[in-house]
């Protein structure tokens, strides 16, 4: 069978000496992680092994000998290689030698029954240690867990590599009675400001989590449990984004160390996520209070507001004449257009008797923009739900007429073909009606059918208005929910470290010459946008429509009220 | 390896693009006095040249197989651009040529089919190969025998050793 060794990029220019790896049988291939020079000791070899294996699980093995000649072949030091095989006896017995700036290198293997270098095919794959031993296969997304037992080939060699990093960590001015050779025997790398930021993220994360702690309890306590608070905090959305904010923030500080990738991952997505939202925050609030831009916003408000007001009386006084040629029941009109104009009266007084106080409470409202960008857009969605109130109302007030109508209809319907809804057994049944039962039932039916065109047109245009609103909220909500979910931290590293985040591999052929083994690159092939976002995304509390267009059709036709985004907290009943 | 050459862009074709935008943004100018189109129009094609070239015209597929390791499909665009996928020859199960009618007429396509990890006999997904380039029967056929070799030898080498 085929023998395939994978070699190190950075051990090509090594002296001679004897490799060390792991051999896996199953699929006849040798990882070599590290070269051991002359002198040295075999029984210190395999003391040191024994004690690596140890530390790392990893069964690490001699497997072979290296020889680096920079003139023409010497016997002597082949025929001491080849004893050494007796020495580390391990099967099979890989030599490799390369002869001065040669590209090509001979390879054979010895295996102890024949005793003679046997033809077996060998390919050489090399591979860029660091890189390897830095990045993360990811499975392929459609098969979550199946595969798990029927791990790739691959992912055991990455593994190997990961998981021996305490053999890397002696270099070669260590003063010890091994000298290697791997990526970072030219030194150790690492970083001070890693350092230091580790030893200054254990204070900093006992801080914030006492902090965090006490916030908790507050916001916990029973005072804020009373009815109309707690129904004020559950309707905006502000409470809900800055809760979620708490959430994660507890995530970042607790102390526990992450236990596998996709947790670290996890970690540091938010960390950046939230230091990228509150940066925002702070851009947008410098450039509100630059100019005193707050105090113009604040000046516009009223008119605003007065504004939206005057445009919904010109629409109640079009409506109460003959709306686009329709005719109206006249009577009707008028009750209904008094009605919601006295309740425009009442809301513009309001605006006006609250408006010495508007600028105040902007400017503070404002300035907790500084805890993030998705706070500041919360409060704008509160803000634009609080002005039109009113339009929520008149839609309530509409729909509700509306329904009623229509269910009445629906059973006098009924009642004049002479059925029945039966609510014992959920179904229509024929009943037989008294004459004056019949005689009242079809004039009311009579009524409510010809009063039916004039609530029905209030009933459209108040519903158009109260989905526009809607629309316009749920857009802000669908920003809010991206900046809350997308894996900023895993985008950047795609962009910056891309072997970091393995899909796969690709292997390049290499120059070959006839009678020497096939020589082949293997790189690493990272992972897709599309696939780190898919991978890393933060699970948010997020609102999606929860009927259907069909449904939803359906409700607006009968009347009754859409509420359209589902919070995932919330209780059905 | 083996690797399939697709057409090269046409200089025609992308004249003919380039100036019937352009024609257009000069009417749309003669008509607004705008000379906000124009430099639009410019914008968009050279967006729109970009856009193309590196996600959508394939240059050259290539198919390697290496009977120990596996099989890796590269597709390269004209930007430079290179996508690669690299499939274990344990998950692969054989190479196959399929016909398919599209329209009105037959197309053969080779593909890669993969094994079901629970069922032996079972096929999990195909994988079909030189979508962009099609090549003609002939061509499929002779790149299907040199597939076929390689695979033999894998089937045949654990009993050897």
């Amino acid at each position: 069978m085929v023998l395939k060794v994978f070699f190190p990029s950075c051990c090509s220019s090594a002296d001679s000496g004897i490799l060390i790896g792991r051999w896996i049988s199953e699929q006849n291939s040798a990882v070599i992680l590290a070269v051991v020079h002359f002198p040295f000791i075999p029984v210190q070899v395999k003391q040191y092994l024994g004690e690596v294996q140890r530390v790392t699980k990893v069964s690490v093995s001699v497997l072979g000998s290296w020889s680096n000649s920079k003139q023409e072949k010497e016997e002597s030091l082949s025929e001491f290689l080849e004893d050494l095989g007796t020495i580390f006896c391990h099967e099979p017995w890989i030599q490799i030698s390369k002869e001065g700036d040669s590209k090509f290198w001979s390879c054979s293997t010895l295996q102890k029954p024949s005793k003679n270098p046997q033809e077996e095919e060998i390919i050489l794959v090399y591979y860029d240690q660091r890189k390897v031993m830095l990045s993360h296969l990811h499975p392929p997304l459609d098969t979550a867990g199946q595969r798990a037992e029927d791990a790739s080939k691959l992912s055991a060699i990455f593994d190997t590599v990961a998981r021996s990093q305490v053999l890397f960590m002696t270099d070669r001015y260590d003063e010890g009675p091994i000298k290697l050779t791997h990526w970072q025997s030219d030194g150790v790398e690492a970083s001070i400001i890693v350092e230091l930021m580790k030893q200054a993220s254990v204070p900093a994360c006992m801080l914030l989590t006492f902090l965090l702690s006490l916030l908790s309890g507050i916001c916990r306590s029973r005072v804020l449990k009373f009815w109309p608070l707690s129904f004020l905090w559950s309707k905006l959305s502000t409470c809900e984004q800055l809760g979620h904010r708490l959430q994660h923030l507890q995530v970042i500080s607790s102390n526990k160390k992450a236990q596998n990738q996709n947790q670290l991952m996890r970690k540091a997505n938010i960390f950046v996520s939230l230091l990228i939202d509150v940066a925002l925050g702070i851009l947008l609030m410098s450039w509100l209070y630059r100019k005193n831009r707050i105090g113009h916003l604040a000046d516009t408000l009223i008119p605003v507001a007065d504004h939206v007001a005057e445009e919904l009386q010109d629409l109640l006084q079009w409506l109460m004449g003959a709306p686009a040629g329709l005719k109206m029941n006249r009577a009707l009109d008028q009750v209904l257009g008094r009605f919601f104009l006295y309740h425009i009266h009442l809301w513009i007084s309001y605006i006006h008797l609250l408006s010495p106080f508007i600028e105040m409470i902007l400017w503070y409202v404002g300035l907790s923009a500084c805890l993030g960008l998705t706070v500041a857009l919360c409060i704008l969605s509160d803000i634009i739900a609080l002005l039109t109130f009113h339009i929520y109302c008149f839609y309530v007030y509409g729909a509700r007429l509306y329904c009623l109508k229509i269910y009445g209809l629906s059973s006098l319907w009924r009642l004049f073909r002479g059925k029945k809804w039966n609510v014992l057994r959920q179904r229509v049944d024929s009943c037989s009606y008294d004459l004056d039962q019949l005689f009242i039932g079809t004039l009311l039916f009579t009524i409510l059918l010809f009063l039916l065109p004039t609530t029905a047109l209030y009933y459209l245009v108040f519903t158009l208005l109260r989905l526009l609103v809607v629309i316009v909220q749920g857009l802000i909500h669908l920003l809010v929910d991206l900046i809350d979910s997308l894996p900023l931290y895993s985008l950047i590293l795609r962009l910056c470290r891309s072997y970091r985040l393995a899909a796969g591999v690709k292997f390049r052929v290499l120059e070959q010459q006839d009678g020497k083994p096939l020589r082949l690159l293997m790189q690493i092939n990272p992972l897709s946008y599309g696939g780190v976002v898919q991978t890393y995304r933060l699970p948010t509390y997020s609102c999606y429509p929860k009927d259907s267009w069909a449904s939803l059709c359906k409700k607006l036709f009968l009347g009754e009220l859409i509420y359209p985004w589902k919070h995932k907290g919330e209780k059905q009943n | 390896e083996l690797a399939v050459r697709g057409p090269r862009l046409q200089l025609r074709s992308l004249s003919a693009a380039t100036s019937a935008v352009w024609l257009a943004a000069y009417g749309l100018f003669a008509l607004s006095e705008n000379s906000m189109v124009l430099s639009a129009a410019i914008f968009i094609t050279l967006i729109g040249l970009i856009i193309y070239l590196h996600f959508v015209k394939i240059d050259q597929e290539s198919l390697l197989v290496i009977g120990s390791l596996g099989i890796q499909v590269t597709s390269s665009y004209a930007s430079g651009k290179e996508s690669t996928t690299f499939i274990e020859m344990g998950q692969v199960k054989d190479v196959v040529i399929n016909e398919a009618i599209h329209m009105q007429k037959v197309i053969y396509y080779l593909c890669i089919l993969l094994q079901d990890p629970e069922d032996p006999q079972g096929v999990s997904e195909v994988v079909p190969l030189f979508q962009s380039s099609k090549p003609r029967l002939d061509c499929l056929i002779e790149v299907y025998k040199s597939c076929q070799e390689i695979l033999e030898q894998r089937k045949t080498a654990p009993q050897s050793s």
